[in-house]
């Protein structure tokens, strides 16, 4: 076994044991940077250097018996969160010249507990995609193929570069952002672990915008304990994000352990999607007979106002959006394009610094905010997403998570999909309701397709009850036993 | 509703993103596709429903009145893609 | 008589109604950390939140926030104990975000009222239909390079209310009134320091005119107008333009405008052509603001006395004329100045030195009633040395003088010039002789009936004791003598 295929959890307890150093982690994970990331694009920039001054902290705070939960443990950090004196890009190319003098919360919160940063990881741009495609730095080939045929396939997006690095081997875990599914959904199609934890529950502070009231940090993983450790890491109040939430962070790995004797888990009868693939739906079925052996009780819940979620994202999330990115004008950082005139520089900057699916969105957003439309977009949109965090809050008080697939499809392949965009936006389907409530959500990888495509299941809990989510999520990991691994990984 | 190419411009110009004239249609079909695939709301019935408008339901938090930020000019400038001394510049503005 | 301005087609009303932005006397901004003092170096006072760099949130002020509600509860008005802060999307170079945080359908302040008095005597109310919470813009300098705009942030994000008034302004003179009372409201209640030099308080002017009778017809807001004589003059100067549009048979745009102060008229604001789409929508990285009647109450419970209670009081309690009274309490100081003056004193006495000698002295000196060149207390002492008849009111005009002058203290000044009043009737009748002996000719005059000649005779009675000659005694004697 080497050093790349421990969990995190492994890994620790092996630091701390002495079994071996930071710094040979860290060079391992470096390594297998330099062997496997060309074929992945899953780090837009490696921070060797950082990296092993860093890891070098880590063995002498680990032989002074000063170590705190993540000494010595090698993190790719999605492009999204602001690293002091590291560019950070947003995977978009007006922020390409952007180096921040501010460390977000959460990758600060990350080193105080003394994790190692190997690089940034490659996303959507601005965190607006399900396929990485959209990236200005190129797109990240999944580290999965179909059986038997080598074409690309997408990680899934926007997380698309965290997830593909965790599944590679390429980094022990990762950060990332859910706006509409963007840690779910590319954990379900690289065969990992990722939680969207509830809103407020990980700061913003330091994270790049999308969209303010749908955003949230959290980490993919290998398993759902390397989740749960991650994330008790990330979380915590923070006084300069007025939407964090002032509560104490759970012992989340303990909750992995609690099993779901006695749960009542629900199963929402309208994600039963018309023309959701047959595997997916036998594998649903799996995981909640898994459940109902390990004793938890499963019922049939509704969420009327579900499937009308993506449409309402589409309406909230550009919305939102259309306004975060107006700070992107070529005045004070990243990219200028010249222009004879202020209008002309912010347009041009705008138009050059921007790509297709960011432009679309800022229009949609500029379009449903506009004057004659915001009641009948915009209004809309709000009074459709209080209905969805009804049917939730309605649910909730029967059983204590749901369980739903994480996507209606497998991976598909770099260049599928790419003509209408709301096919591209239906990936979101399943996952997008739990953003646009603020619940927690993991995916935890769940089995096989037909083509050995790893699928994932979600579970969703109450809001900031992430500890049951865990408990579920790891309950499905231990019956679903999945150890398939992709083929292009570190020492594969 | 049905975006015309002249809301497409006026769109365009509100977010300070040139957009040729070659791009116009092209823009119009996916936007209308987007946009009529979203009046699917139209379904929903929310007669007397209250907009949800945050991602949480707390109460604002306030801060003290203390100055303790700012003070850090070279810092703000350093990414700017023109400066002259301690300003930002931009190409000159007629009021 | 109501203001009108004469056109060729006859009379017509103007119609005014201010958007009034006052900056919030706070330390930090409204929504960062950082200082809010004028004048620092550029970009020296610059969270990243108010540069708007990528990922920073606002985390609102308490302070701003508690200022925003006393000036309501200034200004009579509704507090709304639910707000929230909505974004006002545009681009401009000295607007970071891209947006500006305010609050649009959800003020923190709504319906109040500010009560102004006019020249002829009446008084008005004019209506305030609400004041929110917003952030300032940047500062961009315009003439500091040849082909270039130069960007300071240190305003942006400065707390600023603004407060908007109902039309129900009808003149120049009842908008300049208007800004000068509310300026006065606002420093009284220490929530803005008004100081419109500097910009801390700036006034959007919007105009109309009609005839009488009519409904509104198009207004044109002229902006960022920065002293109360500006005002007045903009209001006038725009009416004229309208006037003419309409009358030359055009039609008057609903457009933005600025004042120009050299040549005295409007014109349009170029960077502000584009028809404006401001996509008003709830800021996502902000909750509604709720406040708690109980801390609302206890704000209330701390204001200070405002100037219109004040200044029913001057009436009631010193018998002031409305006049004096409403110019001792346009300023919080001046009134102090006035209270401390007058205890125990004759209150009317007080009231003219104030606003006569001692508003002169502090013209003449260019110093500020919180810096006076005579504290209230020599000022006070200088009244009791009339009222016990040391010296009298003419005497006491040089005293002044020499307070001024040497800073001592008026008995100090009194008996070091032998300045005492001369009370001794045997002094008074060897003066009055004396002028009625060199002047017999005028004797004559008055004796025949030319009466008015009394106050000669007093002039030069006065005169010949170096005006230390008790005015009682001195007017008394000449009687006698001229029978
Ligand atoms: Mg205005
Ligand atoms: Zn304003």
């Amino acid at each position: 076994m080497t050093l790349t295929d421990l969990t995190l959890a492994q890994a620790r307890d092996g630091l701390r044991a002495r079994d071996f150093s930071a710094v040979e982690l860290t060079e391992a994970y470096l390594s297998a940077i330099a062997a496997v990331n060309p074929r992945l694009n899953a780090y837009v920039l490696v921070t060797d250097e950082a990296a092993r001054a860093q890891a070098r902290a880590a063995d002498a705070a680990l032989a002074a018996g000063d170590h705190g939960a993540l000494t010595g443990i090698p993190l790719a950090i999605k492009d999204l969160f602001c690293t002091r004196g590291v560019r950070t890009t947003a995977g978009s190319r007006i922020l390409a010249p952007f180096v921040p003098p501010y460390e977000s919360t959460v990758t600060a919160n990350l080193l105080r507990d003394g994790a190692v940063f190997l690089g940034k990881a490659n996303m959507d741009e601005f965190a607006m995609g399900s396929s990485n495609m959209t990236s200005a730095f190129g797109p990240v080939a999944s580290p999965w193929t179909r059986r038997g045929d080598n074409r690309a396939l997408v990680p899934g997006g926007s997380s698309g570069g965290s997830a593909a690095a965790v599944s590679a081997r390429i980094a022990l875990g990762a950060t990332a952002t859910d706006t509409g599914g963007s840690i779910r959904q590319p954990a379900s199609f690289c065969g990992i672990v990722g939680i969207k934890p509830t809103y407020g529950r990980c700061s913003r502070w330091g994270i790049v915008a999308f969209a303010s009231s749908l955003d949230q940090a959290g980490p993919v993983a290998r398993t759902v304990e390397d989740a749960a450790i991650l994330l008790g890491s990330m979380a915590g109040f923070d006084a300069k994000d007025s939407t964090s939430a002032d509560l104490a962070v759970p012992d989340f790995a303990a909750a992995c352990r609690r099993g779901v004797k006695g749960l009542r888990i629900g199963v929402p009868r309208e994600y039963r999607m018309e023309g959701m693939a047959p595997e997916i739906e036998a594998l649903w079925q799996q995981g909640l007979g898994w459940l109902r052996d390990a004793g938890a009780e499963i019922v049939d819940v509704s969420l009327p106002h579900t499937k009308y979620g993506l449409a309402t994202y589409y309406i909230v999330a550009p919305a939102e959006a259309s306004s975060n990115l107006a700070r992107y004008d070529g005045v004070r950082f990243g990219a200028r394009s010249a222009g004879g005139d202020l209008a002309e520089l912010y347009e041009n900057t705008r138009a050059e610094g921007f790509g297709e699916e960011v432009k679309r969105r800022v229009l949609i957003g500029t379009y449903v905010l506009s004057a004659g439309y915001y009641d009948a977009y915009y209004l809309k949109a709000q009074k459709v997403r209080a209905l969805i965090l009804r049917d939730f809050t309605e649910v909730f008080r029967s059983v204590d998570a749901l369980v739903t697939p994480t996507a209606p499809t497998a991976a598909f392949a770099q260049g599928e999909k790419m003509d209408d965009p709301i096919t591209m936006y239906l990936n979101d389907i399943f996952t997008v309701p739990a953003n646009m409530s603020g619940i927690p959500g993991i995916s935890v990888p769940a089995g096989l397709d037909g083509q050995a495509l790893p699928l994932g299941l979600q579970v969703l809990g109450k809001p900031f009850d992430e500890e049951t989510v865990f408990a579920v999520g790891a309950a499905l990991e231990r019956a679903a036993g999945f150890t398939a691994l992709p083929g292009i990984r570190a020492g594969g | 509703m049905s975006l015309d190419p002249a809301t497409v411009r006026r769109i365009a110009k509100l977010a300070r993103i040139r957009v040729d004239e070659g791009q116009v249609e092209a823009l119009r079909a996916d936007l209308n596709s987007i946009l009529g695939w979203i009046e699917q709301l139209n379904e929903v019935d929310t007669d007397g429903v209250a907009p949800l408008t945050g991602g949480t339901q707390m109460a604002l938090r306030l801060r003290e009145d203390a100055v303790n930020d700012g003070g850090m000019a070279e810092a703000v400038l350093a990414n700017a893609p023109d400066r002259d001394g301690d300003y930002f510049a931009v190409p000159k503005v007629v009021e | 008589m109501a203001y009108t301005i004469e056109g060729s087609t006859g009379a017509w009303e103007v119609v005014v109604g201010l958007e009034v932005h006052a900056q919030v006397i706070s330390k930090s901004k409204l929504f960062s950390g950082a200082a809010t003092a004028f004048g620092a170096a550029p970009n020296s006072q610059v969270s990243f939140v108010d540069a708007a760099f990528p990922g920073m949130l606002p985390v609102p002020n308490r302070e701003a926030i508690a200022q925003a509600v006393r000036t309501g509860l200034g200004l009579a008005a509704e507090i709304n104990l639910v707000s929230r802060f909505d974004r006002k999307n545009y681009f401009y170079a000295d607007l970071p975000q891209g947006y500006q945080i305010s609050q649009f359908e959800h003020p923190i302040v709504g319906k109040g009222v500010v009560d102004i008095a006019l020249a002829d005597g009446s008084t008005k109310q004019v209506g305030i239909t609400r004041l929110h919470l917003e952030q300032d813009a940047g500062k961009s300098l315009h003439d500091q390079h040849p082909t270039k705009s130069f960007i300071d942030l240190n305003r942006s994000g400065v707390a600023l209310m603004e407060i908007v008034s109902e039309p129900d302004i009808r003149s120049p003179e009842e908008a300049g009134a208007y800004v000068k009372k509310l300026r006065s409201i606002l420093r009284y209640l220490g929530t803005c320091d008004g100081n419109m030099e500097e910009g801390s308080l700036r006034a959007d002017v919007n105009v109309s005119v009609r005839k009488a009778g009519e409904a509104y017809r198009t207004r044109c807001e002229v902006k960022n107008v920065n002293s109360v004589r500006f005002v007045m003059q903009a209001v006038e100067a725009e009416a004229l333009r309208q006037i003419a549009v309409w009358e030359s048979g055009g039609t008057v745009e609903q457009e933005t405008r600025l004042f120009d102060a050299n040549r005295g008229e409007t014109r349009p604001m170029r960077s502000k052509e584009d028809a404006h789409d401001y996509r008003y929508f709830p800021d996502p990285d902000l909750l509604p603001v709720v406040l708690e009647q109980s801390w609302v109450d206890a704000l209330k419970a701390a204001l200070p006395e405002l100037p219109d209670a004040k200044q029913a009081r001057f009436i009631r309690e010193y018998g002031l004329s409305p006049y004096d009274a409403a110019v001792l309490v346009a300023e919080q100081a001046t009134a102090q100045f006035f209270e401390a003056v007058a205890s125990g004193r004759d209150a009317k006495l007080a009231a003219n030195w104030v606003t006569g000698d001692f508003f002169a002295a502090l013209n003449r000196t260019g110093r500020s009633i919180e810096n006076p060149p005579i504290t209230a207390a020599a000022l006070g002492r200088l009244l009791d040395l009339m009222a016990d008849g040391t010296i009298n009111g003419k005497i006491a005009k040089e005293v002044f003088e020499a307070m001024l002058d040497s800073g001592e203290d008026p008995a100090a000044i009194v008996d070091a010039r032998g300045l005492r009043q001369v009370t001794d009737t045997s002094a008074i009748d060897a003066a009055v002789d004396a002028v009625l002996a060199a002047n017999p000719e005028k004797v004559a005059e008055y004796k025949s009936g030319k009466d008015k000649l009394f106050g000669f005779f007093v002039g030069n009675v006065m005169k010949a004791m170096a005006g230390k000659g008790n005015p009682a005694l001195v007017n008394a004697a000449l009687k006698q003598r001229l029978g």
